[in-house]
């Protein structure tokens, strides 16, 4: 038995190391602390809303979240504005709809039950509009990165004037953190670009980490469900694993063999 | 099984067994008599099972949500994670049970390899096993695809573009694969068709294996031939059901542990970006469960020659029971094969870990070499060993050695150290 579970332990540890390893490229990202990690993490319910506002005034102009609804605003472990809030921030949105009966599409405020507006009518409009380069849609972006929340976070704090020695092309800026250190999208955040409604200071740093959290937010809208399920899943599963084991270990001792 | 005389208590009972002899069967099951020393490594023939169906009711529930289409197939993967109820966690499940299922065979395989499980008189268990092990693969490989992620895409077309290397008729099979000139609508679809298939295929010859090992009954530590029923043995139930329970309980915990708290650390990030057939990812890798035959694939220069490597590394288990020449099963009393058995795991671990990484300089050499020592174990190692080594003197019965014996040290000592 203990034979068995040194064996098995070594063997999930090997599992795990090489494939967290892929994800950590040579440069150390900026850490800081995430609510919604560990056992019990949950979103920070201002900086969901706060990341809000920054993804809306700031990336939305270029990145698209198609897979969110207006709706999803409101819901249980997300940002959690009132439906009231939510319907309003719809309603700023002009959405296109249609036909109508006479066969014209024609433009109307928004709905909880509509798809966050897309900055562009296609991939091509927004190469076009991007110098060639197609701002990836965000609603799952975090997962879709080695690095995850941590590369985003410090990828918006990234910016720097290129070492000498390198030359960049016309539109392309210099990001220590980005894959080859060449980056199409402009620096887009500075001290001060957004006015948050809480009061709290908007510095780049701020501001990074609120999008960020909104950011896994939308690549992972039931994190907080899945947390309290596992939490509760796993401790059901260690007391039924012990009760069986004494069990087992009754059943067994008609025979004079051990298990 | 026909020595098996069983006859019903209840009248309509024994109207119905004489006519489906269903409770014969219900009563072997639970009599079926076991050797009593079974360790622990034994419980992961009930945990595989558990897989395949935690597989089959969570795969069939995501199929009802999935679209097959190139253009909605990623969309609806969204859909499930977001808007389905508990689609994340079925889905979850699902992607994390694949991992886990072969966490679990690949032990179940190093089991019956230390233990000599394969030979005679159960080869016909081990050749269902590899053929099953086999159509795991390709159902785990069509799986991946479905989402129509990045490593989806071009995982498909890497797997694929492999038929072309068979000359002459290889460029006509890819296409014939692929239902067009490249991968794209057609070829989703019929892996769709396919995935869904390969499980219930599985399910089928689960049942073979399993009614081939009820023949001539369990291996065991020891690797002697058992008296059944005897002192040796227990009845299955409750001996071995409890004890599967417990050890299935254990995994589960740990399966759930992937589930809730890093559901996609065994996944590749690249999945969540949607396919582009214009974009290439900067290494395409497959997931981890085939990354040793990936390195031997990759360790080859010669694409045909790289091919039938890979695909010789899984075949040539088929031919175990005849390429070991040692009339003794366990490992226990091979101290030689003992030894090399760990090397050979060692070996494959090191394979898995240089598949993950970029196929150049000292990986690229080292691939090289562990491959080379792959097939020299196979081909030249076990069958030299069977005749040459010195085996220890193997006890006559499972309770012999228990009883004072010498033979099973470890167990002995267990038992001495327990008594005091």
């Amino acid at each position: 038995m203990k034979n068995f579970l040194r064996i098995l332990s070594l063997i999930i540890v090997f599992l795990a190391t090489p494939l967290s390893s892929h994800a950590a490229e040579k440069v150390e990202y900026l850490k800081t602390d995430w609510s919604f990690k560990g056992l019990f993490g949950k979103f920070d319910r201002g900086a969901l809303q706060r990341g809000y506002q920054v993804y809306t005034e700031v990336c939305a102009s270029c990145h698209s979240m198609k897979y969110l609804s207006y709706r999803n605003l409101s819901e249980k472990g997300g940002p959690e504005f009132t439906e009231q809030q939510a319907k309003a921030i719809a309603a700023s949105f002009d959405v296109t709809d249609g036909p109508n009966s006479d066969g014209e599409m024609f433009t109307r405020p928004g709905k909880l039950s509509d798809k966050f507006v897309m900055p562009y009518e296609n991939v091509k409009a927004a190469q076009a509009a991007n110098g060639g380069a197609y701002p990836p849609d965000m609603s799952v972006l975090v997962k879709a990165r080695g690095g995850g929340v941590d590369y985003i976070y410090s990828l918006l704090q990234g910016y720097e004037d290129p070492p000498a020695g390198i030359t960049l092309d016309e539109g392309v800026h210099y990001n220590k953190y980005m894959y080859g250190n060449k980056i199409k999208m402009s620096n887009p955040l500075s001290d001060g670009l957004v006015e948050y409604s809480d009061g709290t200071n908007a510095t780049v740093e701020q501001m990074s980490k609120d999008v960020t959290t909104f950011l896994m937010w939308t690549a992972e809208p039931h994190l907080e469900t899945r947390h309290q399920m596992g939490f509760k899943a796993i401790l059901y599963l260690i007391i039924l694993t012990i009760l069986v084991y004494f069990s087992m270990k009754r059943i067994w001792s008609r025979v004079e063999t051990e298990v | 099984m026909s020595d098996h005389e069983y006859t019903p208590t209840s009248k309509a009972g024994k109207w119905f067994n004489d006519r489906l002899p269903l409770l014969t069967l219900a009563n072997h099951l639970t009599d079926y008599p076991t050797p009593k020393n079974l360790n622990y490594w034994w419980t992961f023939g009930g945990i595989l099972t558990f897989c395949l169906i935690t597989q089959i009711v969570t795969g069939l529930t995501l199929a009802m949500h999935y679209i097959a289409h190139a253009d909605m197939a990623f969309e609806s993967v969204e859909h499930i994670m977001r808007d389905v109820n508990y689609g994340w966690l079925i889905r979850y499940i699902h992607a994390n049970g694949a991992s886990m299922f072969f966490l679990a065979v690949y032990i179940h395989i190093f089991r019956s390899l230390f233990y000599g499980s394969y030979k005679a008189p159960r080869e016909i268990i081990w050749i269902i096993g590899i053929i099953i092990y086999l159509l795991m693969m390709a159902a785990a490989f069509m799986g991946y695809v479905l989402p129509w992620g990045q490593m989806s895409f071009w995982g498909a077309t890497v797997i694929t573009n492999l038929f072309s290397a068979i000359p002459l008729v290889g460029e006509g099979i890819v296409t014939w694969l692929w239902g067009g000139y490249s991968v794209d609508n057609p070829t989703l679809t019929r892996f769709f068709t396919l995935h869904y298939l390969i499980p219930f295929l599985i399910l089928g010859l689960v049942v073979l294996h399993i009614w081939a090992l009820h023949v001539p009954g369990n291996n065991n530590p020891v690797g002697i031939d058992v008296k059944k029923p005897s002192k040796d043995t227990v009845p299955f139930h409750p001996y071995i059901v409890i004890k599967d329970t417990f050890a299935l309980l254990m995994f589960m915990i740990v399966f759930a542990f992937f589930v809730f708290y890093t559901p996609n650390i065994l996944g590749h990030a690249d999945n969540y970006i949607e396919a582009d057939p214009l974009v290439t990812p900067a290494h395409i890798v497959p997931e981890w469960y085939l990354l040793p035959f990936y390195a031997i694939l990759r360790s080859v220069p010669d694409k045909l020659l790289g091919v039938i490597a890979m695909l010789s590394a899984i075949l040539i288990l088929a031919a175990l029971p005849w390429l070991d020449t040692s009339k003794i099963r366990s490992a226990v009393f091979r101290p030689l094969y003992k030894q090399f058995y760990w090397i050979l795991v060692a070996d494959v671990l090191i394979l898995g870990y240089v598949g993950a990484m970029p196929a150049e300089g000292l990986y690229l050499l080292v691939a090289r070499v562990a491959t080379a020592y792959y097939f020299l174990h196979f081909l030249v190692i076990l069958p030299v060993l069977g005749l040459k080594e010195k085996t220890l003197p193997i006890p006559l019965s499972i309770t012999e050695p228990i009883l004072g014996g010498t033979a099973n040290l470890a167990t002995a000592k267990n038992k001495e150290s327990s008594i005091k």
